[in-house]
């Protein structure tokens, strides 16, 4: 099955020549800093066997911004971000079409290695998913693996300040060998969190962090996100317009498989240009 | 009628259904108590005399004339002889000597090895009675049609004057096989059963569990894997003795590895105990939440890493529940045995994995087999040592299962 073409205004503003690509979609703050792209998609199809997930998705990713992609369930956000860093490799039967770049790079192509690539580009997932093991170890674990640190010391220095940033150093600092699986959801999708950076990613992806987490938890996640995107480069998926609204600087609105608009946050839920992003920011759809 | 109404004539129906089927669990449970616990007192009935030996006290005159004949037997006899003079026709004779054991002679040639000093000495020996005697002593001394009337008087005197008593046979746990019951231990079996088991898990475990981690988290799902699975899945089913032929026909025939060897025993087991590794190894694996896998992948780990460190690890307990499975159904095995050559009589107590051994359920089906009457509490006996090895290599899987798991 595949999705029916699908003429889209914003989309055709945007062009395949990476010299010209900052152009259209630059706002004036955008312009003052002269904000690089990070990650540019041209032309992404990504099919589930004979089902089409996405297709032919432009979008660029700014350096040290927060992306969000709103849009309803089943559109296509996770499948999106789940490519940045191939983490669709191991679904049976995912194919992924067109260029994805990261840093003039290909990601999928052929010389690229994808455990090299998700060192390069961290993820959250929807539930906080921590290893059975101590708190220490779950943020250790990244720096272990790729021998970050050359002694115990380089690695408690890593792990503390992994935790640090993650806002979580205060409440775990006197039961590091605690189970990570002990602390509250909001405690564990922020020790996912410092596991993520602790091998200081240039890209965090994050599906729906916050979903699972009560309010007073997502603020404190939120708070992250200003702090981290000093820097990484954030892209987040999330369901809630407020939540995309207080805390990204742009955003992408997917619908059924097709990206409708993108562009600057403020500008997004203000004055959107397509009416099916009108309809979903406004709530009257998804 | 409203709904209320309708629902609430429903409810004793449904409290009706709910108590009926808690009674048929309850008495499901209690039958399946009751055969087990019949099953086991009359195993544990029937076996309780084999741990227990009448012997009897005999004043032996260590006559240097026959210890260098190496006439043992004639040493016993003659204090026999000695202690009932009266007996003196020829047939009569021969009822006597019946009384103790062959094994006597034995004990007490070891005992002039041990000593030499006691040659020409008179020695005052425990040396076992015959199965006969020891069955009429053991379980009451009338109603025996395997001993003469005379026979019985000879006991009743030899016990009324307290030289005859039971101890603890503990020959039955050091000696192997042998023609005489009150001889035959369990000792080649249970040490053959142990050298198997211990050949079964060396090659079973490490290749079910590399098996299963292959096909469930790097094989490619397709055509050959589906094939290979549902062979898998079919080896587990096939009857044991195919296996035993199996082995016959590559190690014994092909490989000329000697028979009756633990070795061999114990790679017919590991064949027969695959399947149910990988197969019990895969529904493991596959049980481990995805989210794991994906959150080692997601900070680089490598799928070799992603396994090896997280996976597999959280897999553990249920590969060991599988693996103990496999290796007490491999315990209990007795037909793949029989096929190379592990059912023979042997005497020596095997040393190394290529010595001719048995092995415990196959020597259950051999003394099951003899005719003498104290074979068959010999044969519970033996029953009864396999089902403690069974419970103890059952405590060590839990044990081993406690200590991997990851509880929080």
């Amino acid at each position: 099955m595949t999705l029916p073409a699908l003429k889209n205004p914003v989309q055709e503003d945007l062009t395949d020549d990476r010299s010209q690509v900052f152009g259209p979609f630059l706002s004036k703050d955008d312009l003052v800093n002269s904000t690089p792209v990070k990650i540019s998609a041209r032309g992404v199809n990504v099919f589930y066997g004979d089902k089409q997930a996405l297709q032919d998705i432009k979008l660029d990713i700014f350096r040290n911004q927060v992306t969000s992609l709103i849009g309803p369930s089943g559109c296509g956000k996770s499948t999106f971000i789940r490519c940045i860093n191939r983490m669709n490799d191991v679904i049976e039967g995912c194919r992924v079409e067109g260029e994805l770049i990261l840093d003039n790079e290909n990601i999928y192509g052929p010389d690229v290695d994808p455990v090299q690539l998700r060192a390069r580009v961290g993820m959250v997932f929807q539930k906080p998913n921590p290893f059975p093991k101590s708190i220490y170890d779950n943020v250790a674990y990244g720096p272990r693996i790729h021998g970050l640190a050359r002694n115990k010391d380089e690695l408690d220095e890593i792990v503390f300040k992994s935790l640090d940033n993650a806002g979580l150093l205060g409440e775990v600092r006197d039961r590091m060998k605690a189970p990570g699986t002990s602390l509250s959801g909001g405690q564990q999708q922020r020790l996912c969190i410092a596991r993520a950076i602790a091998i200081e990613p240039e890209v965090l992806l994050m599906d729906e962090p916050c979903s699972a987490l009560d309010p007073i938890a997502t603020a404190r996640i939120e708070e992250l996100f200003e702090r981290l995107r000093k820097k990484y480069t954030i892209i987040i998926v999330t369901h809630s317009m407020q939540q995309a609204a207080r805390v990204s600087q742009r955003t992408a609105y997917f619908h059924i498989g097709h990206l409708v608009e993108q562009g600057d946050t403020s500008k997004i839920f203000t004055e959107p240009r397509d009416k099916r992003t009108r309809d979903y920011v406004m709530g009257r759809i998804g | 009628m409203s709904n209320v109404e309708h629902i609430e004539k429903g409810m004793p129906r449904r409290h009706r259904a709910e108590k009926r089927f808690r009674f048929f669990g309850v008495a499901a449970i209690c039958s399946g108590l009751l055969f087990l616990g019949v099953m086991f007192t009359s195993i544990i009935i029937k076996g309780a005399g084999a741990f227990s030996q009448t012997v009897v006290r005999l004043e032996i005159a260590v006559d240097p004339d026959l210890v260098s004949g190496a006439d043992y037997a004639g040493l016993v006899k003659a204090a026999l002889r000695k202690d009932f003079p009266e007996v003196s026709e020829r047939g009569d004779k021969l009822q006597l000597y019946k009384l103790v054991s062959d094994g006597a002679a034995h004990e007490l040639r070891r005992m002039v090895v041990d000593d030499p000093k006691i040659v020409g000495k008179t020695v005052i020996v425990w040396v076992p009675a015959s199965d006969d005697v020891d069955m009429a002593f053991k379980k009451g001394l009338t109603e025996n049609r395997r001993l003469s009337d005379r026979q019985l008087i000879w006991i009743k005197t030899l016990s009324g004057k307290g030289r005859m008593e039971t101890k603890f046979n503990a020959a039955f746990f050091t000696s192997g096989d042998s023609r005489e019951p009150e001889l035959a231990g369990v000792a080649t079996a249970l040490t053959g059963s142990i050298f198997s088991m211990v050949v079964c898990l060396a090659l079973a475990l490490p290749l079910g569990v590399m098996a299963a981690v292959y096909l469930e988290e790097f094989a490619a799902k397709n055509r050959w894997t589906e094939f290979i699975e549902v062979n898998i899945n079919n080896l587990a089913a096939v009857p044991s003795i195919v296996f035993g032929l199996l082995g016959l026909a590559i190690f014994l025939n092909f490989f000329h590895l000697p028979r009756s060897a633990p070795l061999v025993g114990g790679m017919v087991l590991a064949l027969m105990t695959l399947p149910t590794i990988i197969i019990a190894g895969r529904s493991a694996l596959r049980a481990v939440p995805p989210s794991i896998r994906e959150a080692a992948l997601s900070v680089g780990a490598s799928p070799l890493q992603t396994v090896f460190h997280h996976t597999l690890p959280l897999a553990m307990p249920g590969v060991m529940t599988g693996a103990i499975i496999g290796l007490a159904r491999a315990l209990g095995e007795t037909a793949p045995l029989l096929m190379i050559g592990m059912v023979a009589f042997i005497v020596d107590i095997p040393h190394s994995l290529l010595d001719p051994a048995t092995a415990l359920p196959v020597q259950v089906f051999l003394w099951a087999d003899s005719p003498e009457r104290a074979f068959e509490e010999k044969t519970a006996a033996a029953i009864l040592v396999l089902l403690v090895f069974l419970l103890l290599m059952n405590m060590a899987a839990v044990v081993l299962r406690k200590k991997f798991e990851i509880r929080w």
